[in-house]
């Protein structure tokens, strides 16, 4: 039985404190503010900052195996308490020198506000202290309970406050289907009333207590006495299902939420493509956007009825020449590399990135491709006489491409270019020396994956209906391979898990705009450190991991003996 | 006849002809500059006006390509996120000290105590980062495969990048302009902006200065052992771990300094500095031959010569518009040059075809 620790609770408490003063000064906390997830009762900034205390109260008393009551609680409230102290401190600094604002532009009169429940700093500031230390509190509280009662208590708060978070969109999906009283009546101006938040919180609790009690077993005997016919028929009728959500999506979701699915659409597409290059091949592209780029501009010269238009032809005529140009351009920027490996070849395709990038806004092909004012009045394209338009139409158009694009990686990713790739992958060396030409495997890894990019370019562009080099940035790169790398290298599902995670959310949470990238950065150190193979994994690497773990135990078992 | 055409690869091939274009195209514009006089005509004293300036950006380069050639060093790795070590000592410096002396009137009465308390200031919190950094996200990853702390460092980069923008905001900072610095000197018959001819000396005064440190310290000795061999350097004694940090702290207070010599340049600091400069650094390092301190100081002023002297000499004498939009694509172009026909670089050893 470990007996409390108080230097790990001041330690842990003080580290979560300067997260929670990071997240201050930078400003999280105030934009978040903006966003209520309980109407007038609790913001998503107040989510982000009190955070904090519940988290390290948990994790202080977590793995200890403390079951006393006493050491658990005082060691949550000690590390809460110390999570207060360098706000505590920020809020003593602004009494004594209240121009810090013309250094660090976010410390605002509104965030002070916010940080001491608008009462003054030195009332404010011990005010907070006291009610993070309930938290911290609270937080290791979880541990002295009983799981029956904690775990079910726990994800109900937790998922009370993610539809909270997302009530913007419940909002947007049940506007049509639900009368305006009941609607005024289950959310607010901003997020949900407190009723609705108490009715949830009730209603997911019990339901999660009364599945952990009777429900699951109940539902694994069902499953278990199933016929194989049933199996087939269930696995039908839900994949038809799925389809025909798919094609639906756009009715339910109205144009601003389709086009967000849109943009995660397209990201979908480059990810598959990147995933080719870097999932499969183990080449490492940071100049990925170069095809996106070369994919749109194409699209923009072939069909604009602008200036710079030169082809004038329709959509679908340039499509494939859109494509096939990207792919042509992978093939010869990959061509100088192909001797290169791991960290210089990710600099050398970062510096080809910004060589197009550069090229593209400079005056030098200002004639052919417009400069920094780019190409304009690119048509929308016309099929049957009918003319894509809204995002909606896009739907289905981004909808196929992405489907031939899925349908064609897992077709590679199981062929015989598919296991010369991942041989290649795992070491270059003895896929060669195991008679893999290595030239023709990498070209046509890079041709493929600027395909892919470029077919994305080419729908953005007409999407649009005007492109512009600054739209062509490195960042482009990033967030693409940011979202293979957390859904999971190599693995198709991961692509489309990550594309959600990191495209679709923050654009449902428009606050988040501004503090994308440095999420993006923290997330991809954090799955590196935690969870390298992502959320996702693809089947071998389930599986490599299954035997390495097996391998280990065999190895332990033995050391054992 | 047949057999000797079989054993040329045709990569090689495609590379020569690639390597050929570049240098015919680069001679051309030479000459049709020089010879044919096309566009516009420049004095001497503009060409050693381009000349210096490129010096200057150069010794620039230098600095922070000393970063990267440290942790190349001894870790192998491309320290991605060191842009930033650049970017965040400056503009901490830059908000905090810079702008209050510059305000108070302290920085023109004592110009000297009040650059040395900025460059200070400027390499304690770039180093601050890299040590933070390096604890977080280098140090448990040092036996995983290689692309994984290069995308951890990519993640490092744009973390600190978007946490600067949240601190300082994301406008341009102006850095103040010290009366001292105005004008030119006069050195044999040529002028020298004074900020240009302070950025060499103080640039050519670390380096010398880092030389020594590597070559006769002890913790220097220390850092090459590990570079060397880190088992055979854990053996002797050597706090490996400790060591590494220590690298990553020198790389980044030299990229303190140099940001703020950026700032006396540029005059102006905002939280996206760190990155064509980063990269622009790590060509320098690469040029130079990455791994050795001199071959570092040498590539940085080599690129800065070029990219100054470039685009009025071969791209003017081409006839291509608008020539200085195009000094990135100078720069980015010999570095893909370097890397695929000289990995080892100017000096130093090959370590390109490592394993990766």
């Amino acid at each position: 039985m470990a007996q409390l620790d108080v230097r790990d609770a001041i330690r842990k408490g003080l580290l979560a404190g300067v997260i929670a003063l990071g997240l201050s000064v930078i400003g999280m906390v105030e934009a978040f503010d903006q966003r209520d997830v309980i109407t007038d009762v609790f913001s998503l900034g107040q989510l982000l900052l009190f955070a904090a205390p519940a988290v390290v109260g948990f994790l202080v008393v977590k793995g200890r195996d403390i079951r006393a009551y006493g050491p658990a609680l005082i060691s949550g409230a000690l590390a809460g308490v110390f999570a207060a102290i360098p706000i505590f401190l920020l809020l003593m600094l602004t009494l004594i020198y209240p121009g810090l604002r013309a250094q660090l532009v976010n410390v605002s009169p509104t965030l002070i506000g916010i940080l001491t429940f608008g009462s003054g700093q030195i009332v404010g500031g011990l005010l907070l202290t006291a009610v993070m230390g309930v938290l911290g509190l609270v937080g290791a509280t979880t541990h002295v309970i009983p799981d029956r009662i904690s775990d079910p208590l726990v994800l109900g708060v937790g998922w009370t406050l993610l539809i909270g978070v997302l009530s913007e969109v419940l909002l947007n999906i049940l506007r049509p289907l639900l009368p305006r009283g009941v609607l005024r009546f289950l959310f607010g101006t901003k997020g949900i009333t407190l009723v609705t938040a108490v009715i949830l919180l009730v209603l997911i609790t019990v339901g999660i207590a009364w599945w952990r009690a009777q429900g699951r077993e109940r539902y694994q005997k069902r499953i278990a006495a199933r016929s194989a016919v049933q199996v087939a028929n269930a696995r039908r009728t839900s994949l038809g299902a799925g389809l025909l959500l798919l094609l639906v999506l756009p009715f339910i979701l109205g144009t601003y939420l389709t086009e967000v699915v849109d943009n995660v659409g397209l990201y979908v597409l480059m990810g598959l493509g990147l995933n080719i290059v870097v999932g499969f091949a183990g080449l490492l592209d940071l100049g990925y956007v170069a095809f996106f780029a070369i994919g749109a501009y194409m699209m923009g010269i072939l069909t604009s009825q602008g200036d710079l238009g030169v082809g004038g032809i329709s959509f679908w005529l340039a499509l494939p020449i859109c494509v096939a140009t990207s792919t042509i351009a992978g093939i010869i920027l990959g061509t100088p590399v192909l001797r290169m490996r791991g960290d210089y070849l990710a600099i050398v395709t970062l510096g080809f990135g910004e060589i197009i990038r550069v090229l593209a806004t400079s005056d030098l092909l200002k004639p052919v491709i417009g400069g920094a004012q780019g190409i304009l009045q690119i048509p929308k394209p016309e099929i049957f006489g009918f003319t894509i338009l809204q995002p909606q139409h896009f739907y289905y158009v981004i909808l196929a491409s992405v489907f031939l694009a899925l349908f064609i990686s897992s077709r590679l990713r199981d062929s015989r270019l598919g296991r010369q790739w991942m041989s290649l992958r795992e070491d270059e060396d003895v896929a060669e020396a195991m008679g893999i030409h290595l030239v023709k495997t990498k070209l046509l890894a890079f041709g493929i994956g600027a395909a892919f990019s470029g077919l994305a370019g080419a729908i953005f562009a007409a999407r649009l209906s005007s492109i512009f080099p600054h739209s062509f940035n490195l960042l482009i790169s990033i967030n693409v391979l940011s979202l293979i790398i957390v859904g999971g290298m190599g693995s198709l599902p991961g692509v489309v898990v990550g594309a959600l995670v990191l495209v679709g959310l923050p654009e449902l949470l428009r606050e988040f705009a501004e503090y994308r990238l440095l999420l993006y950065g923290a997330l991809l150190i954090a799955m590196m450190l935690r969870k390298p193979d992502g959320l996702w994994p693809s089947p071998v690497r389930r599986r490599e991991l299954k035997a390495e773990e097996q391998e280990k135990l065999m190895m332990q078992a033995e050391g054992l003996e | 006849m047949s057999q000797r055409f079989k054993d040329i690869d045709y990569i090689d091939l495609l590379l020569w002809l690639f390597r050929a274009v570049i240098i015919i195209i680069v001679i051309w514009g030479t000459v049709a500059k020089i010879f044919l006089g096309r566009g516009n005509a420049y004095t001497a004293d503009d060409w050693i006006d381009f000349f210096v300036s490129g010096l200057s950006q150069g010794s620039l380069y230098a600095l922070i390509a000393l970063g990267y050639t440290l942790v190349y060093g001894v870790l192998f790795m491309i320290n991605f996120a060191h842009g930033e070590f650049f970017m965040s000592g400056t503009m901490t410096a830059t908000v905090f000290v810079a702008l209050p002396l510059s305000a108070s009137g302290f920085l023109d009465e004592h110009p000297i105590i009040g650059m040395l308390a900025i460059m200070l200031t400027a390499m304690l919190i770039s180093i601050g980062v890299a040590v933070l950094t390096e604890r977080v996200a280098y140090r448990p990853l040092r036996r995983a495969p290689r692309l994984v702390p290069l995308i951890t460092a990519i993640g490092a980069s744009f973390f600190w990048q978007y946490f600067f923008r949240g601190l300082y905001g994301s406008s341009l900072v102006p850095f103040p302009e010290l009366a001292v610095l105005q004008g030119k000197y006069n050195l044999f018959g040529i002028e020298i902006l004074k900020t240009r001819a302070v950025v060499v000396v103080a640039s050519v005064v670390m380096l010398v200065g880092l030389y020594f440190f590597v070559m006769r310290t002890k913790t220097g000795k220390a850092i090459r052992a590990v570079a060397e061999d880190k088992d055979v350097a854990a053996l002797m004694g050597i706090d490996v771990d400790r060591t590494i940090a220590i690298t990553f702290a020198t790389g980044a207070a030299m990229a303190g300094a140099a940001g703020v010599l950026y700032g006396l340049v540029f005059r102006q600091v905002h939280f996206f500095m760190g990155f064509v400069p980063g990269i622009k650094a790590f060509t320098a390092a690469v040029l130079g031959g990455i791994g050795s301190i001199p071959g570092a100081a040498l590539g940085g002023l080599f690129l800065g010569v070029i990219e100054a002297v470039g685009p009025p000499l071969f791209l003017e004498g081409l006839g291509i518009p608008g020539g200085h939009q195009l000094k990135d694509v100078i720069a980015f172009t010999m570095l893909v040059l370097v890397l695929i026909f000289r990995p080892q670089g100017i000096i130093g050893e090959r370590l390109a075809e490592k394993k990766a």
